[in-house]
C-alpha cells in the first residue's frame, strides 16, 4: 500500500492533483524523503506529531462526551439515578449508542467538509495539504451542542475554514482560531440552536412543547436566569452535566492538559495565567457581593456570587483554556506575552459570563478577542526587550581588547 | 453604446468593474455595511446616490470655473447637501417606511467619500457631459455592489427578497423550511456585510490578477 502510494505520488508529481496524493501518502505513512539542505531543524518534532498529540489528548473528552450524550438523554427522560454508579448508569451500551448516533456524525461532517476544503485549496493553490485541520476538525464537534443540525455544522465549517484560515494563507497564517471561528459563526447565525435550555440534551428540541418535553439547562444557563441548579460539585468536576459535547468533564480536560504540558506541546504559561485570570475576576465579583455593594434583586447577583473557583468547573472555560487558548498559531509567541495573553483570556471569560447573560459562554469570545490582540502583545514585549538591552548596552563598560586579539582579528578579516 | 465614444463609454464601464468605488477604491464602505440587510433599502440607496452623483457632478462641472479654489470644498458640500435634502424629502413624502429604515444614512450621503471624491477628482476638471457620465458610472458601480450584498444578506438572513418570502414561510414551515432549513442570523448583522464585500473583492481580484495590490 505504502509503495503503491509512493509510486502514485511520483507518477503525479508536478500534475494538478499531486498535493492530494502527497497528503494521503504522508498522512498514512512516514514519507520516504527527508529534508536534505537548508537551515532546517532536523528533528522528528513536526507539525504532524504536534497535531496527533493534541488529538490523543482530546480522545478521552470525545469518548466521555459520547457516553454523556446518552446519560443526559436518558436521565432527562427517566430522572437522574438516585445512587449513581459509574458502570450501571454511565458506561452503558445504551448511553454509548446514543453517543454513536449523535456525536459521531458531528465528527464525520466536521472532518469531511473541512478536509474537502483543505484538499480543494491545496489543489487550486498547488501547495501541499496542511495538517492544520486535523485538530480543528476534532475540536469542532466537542464544542457544539449534541443535536446541532449537520447541515448547519457543514456550513459553519466551510465558513470557518475558508474565511477563518484559507483567506489568510492557510495553516499557520490565520489570525483567529478556526475552531472558535466556526463556533462563533454558529452562535451568531443560529442562536436558537446554540443556547437556551433545549439544545444540550439529545432530542430536547424535538420534544419541546410536547408532553414528553425534557429540559437540560446548563449550570451557567440556570445561574444566568437566577435559578438554582441540581448538580453537585463532583458532578461538575467529573462532567456528568449537560453542555457542549466534550467540554463537561473537567477531570479529563485536566488529564489532557497534563499530557500536553508533559509532551511540551501546549504552553503551561498560557494555561496557568488563564486560570489565574479567571480566579482573579471571580474573586473580584465574589468580593463585590460579599461587600454588599450589589442588591440581591440584581440580575447579576447569582452569577456574581457563584464561588470563584467553580467557574473553572462549568461551561467551556477549562476546555477553552487547555485546548484553544494554547493554539500556537493564534496565541502569543513570546514567553512574557503568553502570561498577559492567558491572563486576559481568563479575566474576560468570567467577565463576559457574568455581565452578559445573553452569552452565558464567554470563553470563545474572550479567546477570539485575545487572538486579535496577541500580535500586539508580542510587539510590545519585543520592543520592551530591545529597550532594556539598549539601556544595558549604554551603561555597560566595554574593555579594550588585548592587542594580540586585535591583530589576530585583523589577519582574519584581511 | 454607439451613442458614446469609447473614451466616454469607459467612464461608465470602468467603475462597474476594474475601478469599482467600493471593491477597488474601498470608499463608501460605511453605508454599504449599514443598509444592505434588505434588498429594497439597497436599491433605494443606490438610486438616491445615482441621483445625487449624476446631478451633483453636472452642477459642479458647470460652475467649476467660477468656484474660488480656496472654498471649493464648502461649495461642493452645499451642492451635495441641497441634493440630499431633495432626496430625503421625496423619500419622506412617498416612501415613509423606507425612509425610516434608511434613517440617518440618506443624510449621510453628504459625507459619502465617493461623491466628494468624484467632485474633486473629476467634475472640477471636466465638462458637464463627461462629468455626468462619470457620476452615473460611479454611482452604478456603488449601486451594483450594494445590490449584490443586499441580495445575499436578505436571501440568506431573512429568506426573503424585496420582502417576498422566496424560500417559504419560516413559521408555517413551508418550502425549504419544511426540511429543517433556518435563516442565518449572522447575515442580518453588519459584520456580515463586511465579509460579503470581502468575498466580492476576493472573487474580483482572482478573476483579474492585475487588480491585486502590491503587499
Amino acid at each position: 500500500m505504502k509503495e503503491k502510494l509512493h509510486d502514485l505520488k511520483v507518477k503525479y508529481q508536478g500534475k494538478k492533483m499531486a498535493p492530494a496524493f502527497n497528503a494521503l501518502h504522508t498522512f498514512l505513512y512516514m514519507p520516504n524523503e527527508t529534508t536534505h539542505s537548508g537551515a532546517h531543524v532536523r528533528a522528528a518534532d513536526d507539525l504532524k506529531r504536534t497535531m496527533n498529540t493534541v488529538i490523543m489528548a482530546l480522545v478521552p473528552c470525545l469518548l466521555f462526551g459520547m457516553f454523556n450524550a446518552g446519560y443526559q438523554h436518558y436521565s432527562a427522560i427517566n430522572g437522574f439515578p438516585e445512587s449513581f454508579s459509574l458502570f450501571d448508569h454511565f458506561l452503558t451500551w445504551d448511553n454509548f449508542w446514543v453517543g454513536v448516533t449523535t456525536v459521531l456524525p458531528l465528527v464525520i461532517v466536521s472532518y469531511g467538509v473541512g478536509l474537502a476544503i483543505e484538499f480543494l485549496f491545496a489543489v487550486i493553490k498547488g501547495h501541499e495539504v496542511e495538517e492544520g485541520y486535523l485538530v480543528t476538525g476534532m475540536l469542532v464537534p466537542l464544542i457544539v451542542p449534541v443535536d446541532t443540525p449537520l447541515w448547519m455544522l457543514a456550513i459553519a465549517v466551510a465558513f470557518g475554514v475558508v474565511i477563518g484560515k484559507e483567506v489568510f494563507g492557510g495553516t499557520g497564517m490565520n489570525i483567529l482560531n478556526p475552531a472558535l471561528t466556526i463556533r462563533a459563526f454558529l452562535f451568531f447565525a443560529y442562536p436558537t440552536w446554540m443556547s437556551g435550555d433545549k439544545v444540550w440534551v439529545h432530542e430536547g428540541v424535538e420534544r419541546a412543547g410536547t408532553a414528553d418535553a425534557i429540559s437540560g439547562e446548563t449550570v451557567l444557563g440556570s445561574l444566568a436566569q437566577g435559578s438554582d441548579y441540581a448538580y453537585s460539585l463532583s458532578d461538575m468536576f467529573y462532567g456528568f452535566i449537560p453542555g457542549s459535547v466534550g467540554e463537561t468533564s473537567t477531570l479529563l480536560i485536566l488529564l489532557g492538559a497534563l499530557f500536553l504540558i508533559f509532551t511540551k506541546i501546549a504552553s503551561w504559561r498560557i494555561m496557568v495565567s488563564a486560570v489565574v485570570g479567571s480566579l482573579v475576576m471571580g474573586l473580584i465579583f465574589n468580593g463585590v457581593v460579599d461587600a454588599g455593594w450589589l442588591p440581591e434583586y440584581s440580575k447579576f447577583y447569582t452569577l456574581m456570587s457563584f464561588p470563584y473557583w467553580q467557574h473553572l468547573l462549568v461551561g467551556g472555560l477549562a476546555f477553552g483554556i487547555v485546548f484553544m487558548a494554547t493554539d500556537p498559531v493564534t496565541g502569543s509567541q513570546t514567553n512574557k506575552g503568553k502570561w498577559y495573553y492567558g491572563f486576559f483570556i481568563g479575566l474576560l471569560s468570567v467577565m463576559i459570563r457574568v455581565f452578559n447573560p445573553g452569552y452565558p459562554e464567554g470563553v470563545f469570545l474572550a479567546i477570539l478577542l485575545m487572538n486579535v490582540f496577541a500580535p500586539t502583545i508580542d510587539h510590545y514585549v519585543v520592543r520592551g526587550n530591545i529597550k532594556r538591552r539598549l539601556k544595558r548596552f549604554k551603561t555597560a563598560t566595554i574593555y579594550p581588547k588585548s592587542t594580540d586579539e586585535v591583530d589576530s582579528l585583523k589577519t582574519e578579516t584581511a | 453604446m454607439a451613442l458614446l465614444s469609447k473614451k466616454d463609454a469607459n467612464l461608465i464601464k470602468d467603475p462597474l468593474a476594474d475601478n469599482n468605488p467600493i471593491t477597488i477604491q474601498v470608499l463608501g464602505i460605511c453605508s454599504a455595511l449599514a443598509i444592505t440587510a434588505e434588498l429594497k433599502a439597497s436599491v433605494v440607496m443606490a438610486i438616491s446616490v445615482l441621483f445625487v452623483m449624476g446631478v451633483g457632478n453636472v452642477v459642479i462641472s458647470l460652475i467649476r470655473n467660477i468656484i474660488p479654489s480656496k472654498i471649493r470644498i464648502i461649495v461642493q458640500l452645499v451642492v451635495v447637501a441641497a441634493l440630499v435634502i431633495i432626496v430625503d424629502q421625496v423619500l419622506k413624502a412617498f416612501a415613509y417606511d423606507l425612509s425610516k429604515t434608511l434613517s440617518v444614512f440618506i443624510g449621510l450621503i453628504i459625507t459619502n467619500c465617493i461623491i466628494m471624491g468624484r467632485f474633486e477628482a473629476f467634475a472640477l476638471g471636466n465638462g458637464p457631459r463627461r462629468a455626468f457620465l462619470d457620476g452615473i458610472g460611479n454611482a452604478l458601480g456603488y449601486g451594483v455592489i450594494l445590490v449584490i450584498v443586499g441580495f445575499f444578506r436578505e436571501l440568506l438572513g431573512s429568506g426573503t427578497l424585496f420582502g417576498m418570502k422566496v424560500l417559504g414561510d419560516p413559521i408555517a414551515k413551508t418550502g425549504l423550511y419544511s426540511i429543517g432549513y433556518e435563516n442565518n442570523g449572522f447575515m442580518i448583522i453588519p459584520p456580515a456585510a463586511l465579509i460579503v464585500v470581502g468575498i466580492i473583492i476576493w472573487v474580483q481580484r482572482s478573476r483579474n490578477r492585475e487588480l491585486i495590490e502590491e503587499a
